[in-house]
């Protein structure tokens, strides 16, 4: 299987030129293939958000390469980079993170609005579909503050997918959702997985989740502790 | 672009009373920019009409004094072909002498007017009281109304008249019909106005000559280059022009110092809505911190974002702007209205001059939009990375 990312001796310390640097990342290499369900797990502080900013392109490493698709994405400038995050990764944050003036299906439109000035049929059509994936077809009309913790996820989920990126990543995507709507939620993601051919890095505190995931890559003091691959 | 502009509306639509307040604190500006320029250009207006509105503001004669302008009908066409600014143009005569009735002498001035363009700039026909007449013969002549009750005079007495030039006709019988309020003591009590025939025959001089042309003007402030283009083109070496300019040097400081001071207010005004709006966009920056981190995440580009802000400067201005003319139209209506003379008219009559209040809009617009530039780039440099980890 072709690889889709690739991380290179990353480092990453905070307050480089200050007296108490921190060192977050050190010396991260890994590769993920296309098409994979991966997670990572830790402990609060062990890296994870930190990891997943840095392979989203939200926040650069202090050292190392970020080779997406053969791409050495760490020298793109700040437009190729915004222009990149548009077209090729789809986020789910743990805050849902909608915009609250918008509608539900406003939201998941949200990406395409950025890179195409026009919004024709097929990307209407594709909106209503993944609101239909996601269950909330009959809710697309309400502004995202309207609807509940969960449903606002799921939104998050159909919005991260509009642009059908390579990767998706989810920062604690269940984190404020109660056991049944989580359960949901990573049936959903694993279905689009299969269904969409996208690829899956999901952050996680809850074993029982990363274990229905294909690979299992655990940080520890910003080192990748264990990296189990089913 | 689009996508900016609709995301800067919802941003505010969801803070509708903010909104509304940052609109009304402009429409407040702009209504009082738009109040303030029509009171003191309707004052100033009215100033220049009440001093120099019924005088010649620009007077051409022979440069020797006492001598004549030949060919005056010659120079009145070349001016009005060739300039613009001329609002009326009129030959004129001034002498003086005595005129007498029975054993009544008085001093007065003579006047001799071309009564049809002579009329736009002294207004004589408004002025005549009743049952007076414009003389429309030889010999006819209209009094200041004081001298009605200094030489107790009537319509149809023969008064004599003997001007003070030694070369000019003695004795001549003249018919009054009718007297002039001219609202000035001085005139009213000296001033005698024939047609320019009379007074051309009474000085014996021709038909083609006379003393001086006077002009009134569209732009009074143009007077000095208006004089200048007159000269240019006359160019008859023999011919002076004099502005009301240099004859009312302290008016025209008066004036200026008036616009200065309206200038001034105007500017003060842009700069507060100026800071008020920039203020209240850089709150919402911060307030809008976490949506601008999404759309960030989600690829908008940083111009993009700041995007967003110009254009609420833009729809802030826009309906400020509106708002604010119609709400310095009604003030203006509410000042004409109820703050009035005893007759009715307005304590200071109001010039609505509809491009000054599209400039004031477009200030306004343009305002806002500048306005907008700080928190535009304020939001254009906000870290995506920033807004993730603190929520």
């Amino acid at each position: 299987m072709d690889n889709i990312l690739e991380l290179k001796n990353i480092d990453k310390i905070y307050g480089v030129n200050t007296k108490n640097p921190y060192q977050a990342l050190s010396n991260i290499n890994l590769i993920f293939k296309k098409n994979s369900f991966n997670s990572i797990i830790g402990q609060s502080g062990s890296g994870k958000s930190t990891l997943l900013n840095i392979i989203g392109t939200l926040d650069s490493p202090t050292k190392g390469e970020v080779i997406f698709n053969n791409q050495d994405i760490s020298k793109y400038t700040k437009d190729e980079l915004a222009i990149f995050r548009n077209k090729s990764i789809g986020f789910i944050f743990q805050f849902h993170y909608l915009l609250p003036e918008f509608s539900a299906i406003e939201n998941v439109l949200m990406p395409y609005k950025i890179s195409n000035s026009k919004v024709n049929q097929d990307i209407i059509n594709r909106a209503h579909e993944l609101l239909e994936i996601v269950g909330l077809e009959k809710y697309k009309n309400q502004l995202a503050n309207n609807l509940s913790g969960g449903q606002q996820q799921r939104v998050a989920i159909a919005r991260s997918l509009i642009n059908s990126p390579n990767i998706v990543l989810a920062d604690e995507p269940t984190g404020n959702l109660d056991s049944d709507s989580t359960e949901a939620v990573y049936n959903l993601l694993r279905e689009i997985n299969k269904n969409n051919n996208t690829s899956f890095i999901i952050i996680t505190h809850d074993r029982k989740i990363a274990e229905k995931t294909d690979r299992i890559i655990e940080l520890k003091d910003g080192e990748v502790y264990t990296d189990i691959e089913k | 672009m689009k996508l900016a502009f609709n995301i800067a509306k919802r941003f505010l639509l969801s803070a509708k009373k903010q909104t509304i307040v940052i609109i009304l604190g402009i429409a407040v500006g702009v209504s009082v920019q738009v109040f303030i320029g029509s009171l003191i250009s309707g004052l100033q207006k009215d100033l220049v009409d009440t001093t120099i509105g019924s005088q010649s503001q620009i007077t051409l004669a022979n440069d020797e004094s006492n001598q004549y302008i030949d060919d005056y009908t010659n120079i009145i066409a070349n001016i009005n072909d060739n300039q613009s600014n001329i609002k009326s143009i009129t030959p004129t005569i001034t002498t003086s002498g005595q005129l007498s009735i029975n054993e009544d002498n008085e001093n007065i001035v003579f006047r001799g007017f071309e009564f049809s363009s002579a009329n736009e700039i002294y207004k004589i026909e408004e002025k005549l009281v009743e049952n007076s007449t414009m003389p429309n013969s030889s010999n006819e002549i209209l009094l200041g109304l004081n001298l009605k009750e200094t030489l107790d005079l009537k319509i149809n007495d023969k008064v004599y008249y003997n001007d003070n030039n030694p070369s000019a006709k003695s004795n001549v019988e003249l018919t009054v019909v009718g007297f002039v309020d001219f609202k000035v003591l001085d005139l009213n009590s000296s001033w005698v106005v024939s047609n320019l025939e009379t007074t051309q025959d009474i000085l014996n001089i021709q038909t083609t000559e006379t003393l001086n042309v006077e002009m009134q003007l569209k732009d009074v402030f143009e007077a000095a280059n208006t004089r200048d283009s007159i000269l240019l083109t006359l160019n008859q070496s023999n011919i002076e022009a004099v502005t009301w300019i240099e004859k009312n040097e302290d008016l025209l400081a008066g004036l200026e110092g008036q616009s200065i001071s309206s200038l001034m207010i105007q500017i003060f005004v842009i700069i507060s809505v100026v800071l008020g709006i920039s203020s209240v966009l850089a709150i919402t920056v911060l307030q809008k911190s976490k949506q601008l981190g999404i759309l960030k995440a989600m690829g908008i580009k940083d111009c993009g974002a700041s995007k967003i802000f110009l254009f609420e400067g833009f729809i802030l201005g826009l309906f400020g702007a509106i708002m604010g003319i119609l709400l310095g139209i009604s003030l203006l209506f509410v000042f004409s209205t109820f703050a009035t003379t005893s007759d009715g008219s307005p304590v200071v009559p109001l010039d609505i001059n509809p491009s000054f209040i599209a400039l004031s809009a477009l200030i306004a617009l343009t305002a806002s939009t500048l306005a907008a530039l700080s928190p535009a780039i304020k939001s254009s440099k906000l870290s995506v990375i920033e807004v993730i980890r603190n929520g």
